[in-house]
């Protein structure tokens, strides 16, 4: 029996076995009761070669259709088509970043914490907000946490989250509520805004949750939501994209409490949904509360800079059950490759990017609505992305569209049920669509609803 | 400004080589109408200046990460031994098929017909993890062990709850010895912690579990092994007594790396297990993340999966959602990415070689334990599994020696240092897990180290050479009390003193 990546030969095992006084491998286990013991090893394969698994994979991956080889990539709704430049892949791929542990000892890592700390000032100054986490798993995982934070900070456990939170992660605060005892009530879209006015309810809330742009594209007024808020003494959620953070004013000026966000335009393959990264910030009042890690300068005892995970004592490994997260791996690779394509980008290569992506969309925009039939679904403006309503199913659309070899957009349903959005095709253009592109796009459009 | 390599001066953030007007960025010709900002953003959402990134050339980005990247242990350059995290080596195979753009360049909302190469592997994946717990079905949306420990328990919850049983049942029990993410999840879930003592010979305490167990349990978390590196020898004895009061039992796949092949989490009674694919399928670390978290668990707990999930449908795959499921726990399908690099690793272990990874961790392990007895207290003289928790305690009380210190000083002698004060309940604890990949001759060299920091320290009478360490890595010990107290988080925080 041998194992790939064992260097083990039989005599040093034999070496090692003689060492313990053991007569073979069968007797580091004799703790083990023999009637748990299984018999006749793993019911799996035997192991393959490495071309063998490697021509098994591309025959998998020749039953996907990609963006880019196969589709021309008009799907959003939280997961885009960005560029990724050959840059950003060769520093993400180092292996002292890629093979490292969590930095717990920082005068061997001062690689990752330093590159955490540059990830978290360029959060913090995207967001509007004073401090940034050094990441958690995705989009949905930092909105979560943030409205625990909130519910824990105010003593509130009701939430107003509006409808235009991406239903996804609307769905897993529903999921987490089963153990946090929060309660999430939806504040409906109404021309593709938040109607905040159809709230009628006297609160207390913890938090209000508002997405900016939102689902459906739209943007949304931020200061009305503070007001909001601050009618209930609640914290300000807000989901931003950091993408058009290019373009508008922050979230963090406009009187968020709490941003969160998915970083996956930062140089993060769509990847079938992951690895992502969780985008968090917050005040510098609620440092205390921040789930996960997060990265300080200190001196190390010859007065040079260092860098150290600090805060500590919030985290589940110190205060165990009490504890307000119980985040331990994060998604640090990601959030080094953010720092990374945020570097890349500059202040004038993000605002192209969402200059690109809001000329791109505007365009499309523009196409697909001069289609009979075709109708945009919201009224409020639009950024990035955007809603229309055709004749036909979204997902009889976007089937028939994958034949002319573009992916369509992504099917409104799951969380809409029973409103005016149910049945729309969310759509996206980003930066990296051309002209060419979506012509061909709105022709293929007309063709497949007549 | 110097290129300083490993060499101790500081490495300046990216922000003070930023130059106005520098640019590194550049994108597709679209040949699109050139509207403004302002034709595009109506007016009162349009920022006045820009966000204030660094202005950097690409030669200048790469100099710094590359720089910073030199500053930085990793398992490619060598021994790792955290105890608990299971550092194996990782291999290159799974960078290649990492980047695959019939796999990365999937959307994941694109219609199932545009994945099926993603849903076959899933679908074999889940299959592969449930013949290694011995369990019925599994989820593969949770993003890493903790998210996955909550999944469990939410699971755990669903499951009381169908049987109408959830307002009674309120305490989960957890050993003394737990990693903290087991409590903190267990919180998180809505449960109460109940923690149970462990016994002389590292196990628990099995007298005051059965004094714990009434009909208010919910169910009980486990390592097995234990974070002590033990396996649990009344195993059997705990899932009954645990099922006898109609809880459910949960294993924390942390500790899975002993046992591939030996013996399965199903088969000692376990109805729910997470497994982190970032150990024991050695998915990279990444400097503390992405990883993945599946929860696998017993038939009577299927129903209750997160949905959607990739599922068999005749020949092809199509994504589905149990009728009583919890619902969501990522926003998409989890860290496909990861998942996809576990299941290579899979493939090239095979079942036989899955079996012979863990015989070889478990053997590095007892070898490491028992060349550096006598230098350090063995905190329970029993055959350990794939890891080993000694202590420094003597060394602390005779020459003032702490695990702290002898953490440092093995930086001096070019090792990463093993996990130190975990398990809480081992004094001056050190954590060591060499795994299987470590080659006897890298193993040998680490006991070494190991016990030249003992015996100097012995022979000199103090602990002054290992206090003084390191002093041959980038920066020295580091003022964590200085970063709390005068918290600099940003460098727009950093102020002169
Ligand atoms: C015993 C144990 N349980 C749970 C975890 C949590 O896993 P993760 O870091 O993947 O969230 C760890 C991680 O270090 C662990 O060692």
């Amino acid at each position: 029996m041998s194992a790939p990546f064992v260097a083990h030969t039989d005599a040093e095992i034999a070496e090692m076995l003689a060492f313990l006084g053991l007569e073979d491998l069968d007797g580091l286990f004799k703790e083990i009761p023999e009637s748990l013991r299984l018999a006749g090893g793993l019911d799996l394969p035997p192991a393959m070669s490495e071309p063998d698994v490697a021509w098994r994979l591309d025959e998998l991956a020749s039953r996907n259709k990609p963006c880019g080889r196969d589709l021309v990539c008009f799907a959003g709704a939280g997961s885009y088509d960005h560029e990724i430049p050959a840059v950003v892949k060769a520093i993400a791929s180092r292996s002292e970043f890629v093979t490292a542990y969590t930095p717990y000892q920082p005068e061997v890592s001062q690689g990752v914490l330093q590159a955490i700390f540059e990830y978290q000032t360029m959060i913090a100054r995207l967001s509007g907000l004073e401090v940034a986490n050094g990441s958690l798993y995705d989009g949905a995982a930092a909105l979560v946490e943030a409205v625990n934070l909130a519910a824990v900070a105010t003593g509130h456990r009701r939430v107003l989250c509006s409808e235009g939170v991406n239903p996804h992660w609307r769905q897993q605060l529903k999921t987490f509520s089963r153990g946090s005892g929060n309660e999430i009530e939806t504040v409906p879209l109404s021309g593709g805004v938040t109607s905040w006015d159809e709230v009628d309810d006297e609160g207390p809330f913890g938090a209000v949750v508002v997405a900016a742009p939102n689902f459906v594209g739209c943007l949304e007024d931020i200061a009305r939501a503070r007001v909001v808020a601050d009618g209930f003494g609640a914290r300000l959620v807000v989901c931003f994209d950091p993408v058009s953070a290019g373009l508008l004013r922050s979230p963090g000026s406009l009187g968020a409490d709490l941003v969160v966000g998915e970083g996956q335009p930062f140089g993060m393959a769509m990847g079938f949904g992951g690895p992502y990264l969780g985008l968090f910030a917050c005040r510098l009042a609620d440092v205390r509360r921040l789930p996960g890690r997060i990265v300080g300068e200190t001196l190390d005892v010859e007065g040079r800079h260092a860098y150290v995970m600090t805060l500590r004592a919030r985290e589940q490994d110190i205060r165990r059950e009490r504890a307000s997260s119980n985040v331990c791996t994060n998604q640090t690779l990601m959030a080094v490759t953010a720092a990374v394509q945020l570097s890349w980008l500059g202040p004038k290569g993000l605002r192209e990017m969402a200059l690109g992506c809001a000329r791109a969309t505007r365009y499309t925009r523009e196409a697909l609505c001069s289609i009979d039939g075709v109708q945009l679904l919201t009224s409020a403006p639009v950024l990035r992305e955007f809603a229309v309503r055709t004749p036909v199913a979204p997902e009889t659309l976007v089937e028939r569209l994958v034949e002319d070899g573009y992916l369509a957009g992504v099917p409104i349903r799951e969380g809409f049920e029973g409103t005016a959005y149910d049945g729309g095709l969310l759509v996206a253009a980003t930066e990296r669509r051309t002209r060419a592109e979506i012509d061909g796009y709105a022709a293929a459009f007309e063709k497949a609803i007549r | 400004m110097g290129a300083p390599l490993l060499a101790r001066d500081s490495e300046p953030t990216i922000f003070e080589f930023s130059v106005p007007g520098r640019h590194a960025a550049s994108f597709r010709t679209t040949n699109l109408p050139s509207w403004t900002a302002e034709e595009l953003v109506p007016e009162g959402f349009l920022q006045s200046d820009p966000v204030a990134l660094p202005e950097v050339s690409e030669r200048d980005l790469v100099a710094h990460f590359t720089r910073l990247t030199h500053r930085q242990y990793s398992v490619d350059l060598g021994a790792y031994p955290l105890g608990s995290c299971t550092m194996k080596y990782n291999p290159k195979a799974a960078d290649a098929g990492a980047s695959l753009p019939g796999f990365t360049q999937v959307h994941p909302a694109a219609p199932v017909n545009c994945a099926q190469g993603w849903l076959e592997l899933l679908v074999e994946l889940e299959e592969t993890l449930c013949a290694i717990t011995g369990m019925h079905a599994a989820t593969l949306q949770p993003a890493a062990g903790a998210a996955g420990e909550l999944t469990g328990l939410l699971l755990m919850h669903a499951y009381h709850d169908a049987n109408g049983e959830s307002d009674r049942r309120r305490r989960v029990i957890i050993p003394d010895s737990a990693h903290g993410t087991n409590p903190a999840s267990v919180t998180l879930s809505g449960y109460e912690v109940v923690t149970v003592g462990t016994n002389a010979r590292g196990g628990v305490d099995l007298d005051a579990l059965r004094g714990l167990l009434d009909d208010d349990v919910a169910g009980m978390m486990l390592t097995n092994p234990s974070t002590l590196g033990l396996f649990e020898e009344d195993i059997v004895e705990i899932a009954e007594a645990v099922h006898n009061v109609g809880g459910l039992l949960y294993y924390d796949g942390a500790n899975l790396n002993a046992i591939l092949g030996i013996v399965r989490p199903g088969d000692m009674g376990f109805d729910i297990v997470h497994l982190n694919v970032h150990k024991t399928f050695a998915t990279p670390h990444g400097g503390g993340g992405p990883g993945a978290g599946p929860v696998a668990v017993s038939a009577r707990l299927a129903p209750f999966l997160p949905g959607p999930r990739p599922t068999r449908d005749g020949a092809g795959y199509e994504l589905t959602t149990p009728e009583r499921s919890i619902g969501r726990v990522h926003s998409w399908h989890g860290n496909a990415v990861v998942l996809l690099r576990a299941w290579m690793y899979l493939r090239l272990n095979g079942g036989d070689g899955l079996k012979r990874a863990s015989e070889i961790a478990v053997l590095n392990a007892n070898w490491f334990n028992e060349r550096v007895r006598g230098a350090y207290d063995i905190a329970f003289d029993r055959p350990v599994m794939h890891e080993c928790v000694v202590s420094a305690k003597s060394l602390h009380d005779e020459v003032g020696l702490s695990a702290l210190d002898v953490a440092k000083r093995l930086m001096e002698l070019g090792f990463h240092p093993p996990t130190v004060y975990f398990p809480l309940i081992v004094e001056e604890a050190l954590m060591v897990e060499p795994t299987e990949t470590e080659s006897p001759q890298t193993l040998s060299a680490l006991a070494d180290a190991f016990l030249q920091v003992a015996r100097e320290s012995r022979e000199a009478g103090n602990a002054d050479e290992a206090k003084a360490a390191p002093r041959t890595t980038p920066v020295r010990r580091v003022d964590d009390v200085r970063a709390a107290r005068k918290l600099v988080v940003t460098f727009d925080q950093r102020r002169p003193d």
